[in-house]
């Protein structure tokens, strides 16, 4: 099997994998509006604001769409599986895929809570996923 | 843009269509827009603008022999094409240039001299989409699809109705891919894709190309065929990841686009004789004639079921057969405004009698951008 295809931190980004590597879900708001955004840049978008600070998420999310991928990645080899979106409580979404269940119609159901999860990929890369919460 | 300002006066598509395995990309193009260029009786050094996605203008131009005033290398994905035509029409009205030659060719088959596929893992694509598993298209256009279904109730059935009305398009259409007629169960039956997408659902994957030629309404006239002129156009776009897309419901690039051209051309929608919506995949003509404003959020379903969109409705759609059964090399924008030039010419394999207004739009993309244009064959 190839080597998983795994995100190449810029400076712009580079905090939000440092936080995932650390088990942060990391995100980051305007000082002057409050909203959170997503992916990361050193500003905000509409307002263009350049006082922005990082925080972290709660890590909790929901469901908002996916689909089941049935069509052969290399690197996964773990077809079929969901590609999922998630709502995350602070606002944006994110792309990320559900462990921790069957990648199934019936266990993947729209709108169901979600909680982070992190896995290590490499020494630099760690990703974010997302389970069924449990609390 | 001023309304019938320019119109169309060469269109043509590749010689050969589906696999072309002889010929490569830049060939592709070259291919098309000789064809075009005897369609308007005109030799490249007539050409004094070019424009083409895929490829660069300078590419396309030294190919040609052309020297041009005016080159653009738009390039937001399969509807880079409207955008062209909308950016020509400027072009000439601002003296930039005369006679605009806009040229698609892909060989999405055969991959003859074509790039590969993927992003750079730095980008935002691949940082935060990529690791994730996203493969091509079919795993990316398909992923905002289910919270649309969740919406507005619309089930797989609904998703496989769309594919097979085109089908009953494509039949009449000799050149399509896919001519044999397909039922329901046929498509709900066809190999697992993504869930909820099934293979007949997808867009075919094919090689070929084609060329517009654009010049002034005024010299329009002289030409060997009936002018095709333009009557509004709209340009937008959203994001390049799907996962930021502001509504899974609908596409803000389909609404700016698709308002800015209905306001350009000053018309309503009781006024559109022939639409084109690009199908890369069934959910699009069911956001595009919402998004567009023929159908109110959640009712494109049964617009399209009770067979407004179908042969003998009151709005024939995808006459081709769309890029689900007549042809898609990657970016089909092109071959839906082909057809719409057909229409408005009167020489369309299945032509919408006294067809006098048409609306071509296209994505680029995942939902990342759209160009819209809408012709007239009335001076």
């Amino acid at each position: 099997m190839p080597p998983r295809i795994l995100p190449e931190p810029t400076p712009e980004t580079q905090h939000f994998w440092d936080g995932t590597r650390n088990g942060e879900l990391l995100l980051q708001r305007c000082k002057e509006t409050g909203e959170a955004y997503f992916p990361p840049r050193p500003f905000a978008p509409k307002t263009g604001s350049r006082n922005v600070e990082v925080f972290k998420a709660s890590g909790r999310a929901t469901l908002h769409s996916y689909v089941i991928n049935h069509r052969p990645r290399p690197d996964m080899g773990t077809e079929p599986y969901a590609i999922a979106v998630v709502q995350l409580e602070e606002g944006p979404r994110m792309m990320t895929n559900i462990v921790g269940c069957p990648q199934t119609p019936e266990a993947l159901v729209l709108d169901m809570p979600l909680e982070v999860v992190f896995e290590k990929m490499s020494d630099t890369i760690t990703l974010p996923f997302f389970q069924p919460a449990k609390g | 843009m001023k309304q019938k300002s320019v119109a169309v006066v060469g269109a043509a598509e590749t010689t050969k269509m589906g696999k072309i395995p002889d010929v490569s990309v830049i060939g592709l193009h070259a291919d098309a827009a000789l064809n075009a260029m005897a369609d308007a009786g005109l030799k490249p050094t007539d050409i004094d603008g070019v424009a083409c996605a895929g490829i660069s203008p300078v590419e396309l131009a030294q190919y040609l022999g052309i020297t041009p005033t005016y080159a653009d290398g738009t390039s937001v994905g399969g509807c880079s094409f409207m955008l062209h035509v909308r950016h020509a029409a400027v072009a000439i009205n601002e003296g930039l240039c005369t006679t605009v030659l806009i040229t698609h060719g892909e060989s999405g088959r055969s991959r003859v001299g074509a790039g590969g596929f993927g992003r750079a893992p730095s980008s935002l694509m691949g940082q935060f989409e990529m690791p994730y598993g996203v493969t091509a298209p079919p795993t990316m256009f398909t992923i905002p699809v289910l919270r649309y279904m969740k919406t507005y109730g619309v089930t797989e059935e609904d998703l496989a109705n769309v594919a097979v009305i085109q089908r009953e398009w494509a039949a009449k259409n000799p050149r399509a891919s896919y001519k044999d007629p397909i039922s329901v169960d046929d498509v709900l039956n066809s190999d697992m894709i993504a869930w909820p997408f099934r293979k007949l659902m997808c867009c075919l994957v094919t090689d070929g190309g084609g060329a517009l030629i654009l010049t002034s309404a005024e010299r329009a006239k002289d030409f060997p065929q009936k002018p095709v002129y333009v009557l509004g156009t709209g340009e937008s776009v959203e994001t390049p990841m799907v996962s930021q897309m502001e509504d899974f419901t609908s596409s803000k690039a389909f609404r700016v686009s698709g308002k800015k051209a209905f306001d350009e051309a000053g018309i309503s929608h009781a006024d559109v004789d022939h639409l084109m919506i690009y199908d890369a995949f069934a959910h699009l003509p069911l956001y595009g004639l919402e998004d567009l404003g023929f159908c109110k959020p959640g009712e494109a379903k049964h617009f399209i079921n009770e067979r407004n969109t179908a042969i003998g409705g009151k709005l024939p759609l995808n006459t081709n057969g769309g890029g689900l059964s007549y042809m898609h090399s990657g970016m089909y924008g092109m071959y839906a405004l082909q057809e719409s030039v057909r229409q408005m010419r009167g020489i369309a394999p299945a032509q919408v009698d006294g067809a006098k207004i048409s609306v071509c739009h296209g994505v680029g993309g995942m939902f990342a951008a759209s160009g819209t244009v809408i012709f007239s064959n009335e001076a």
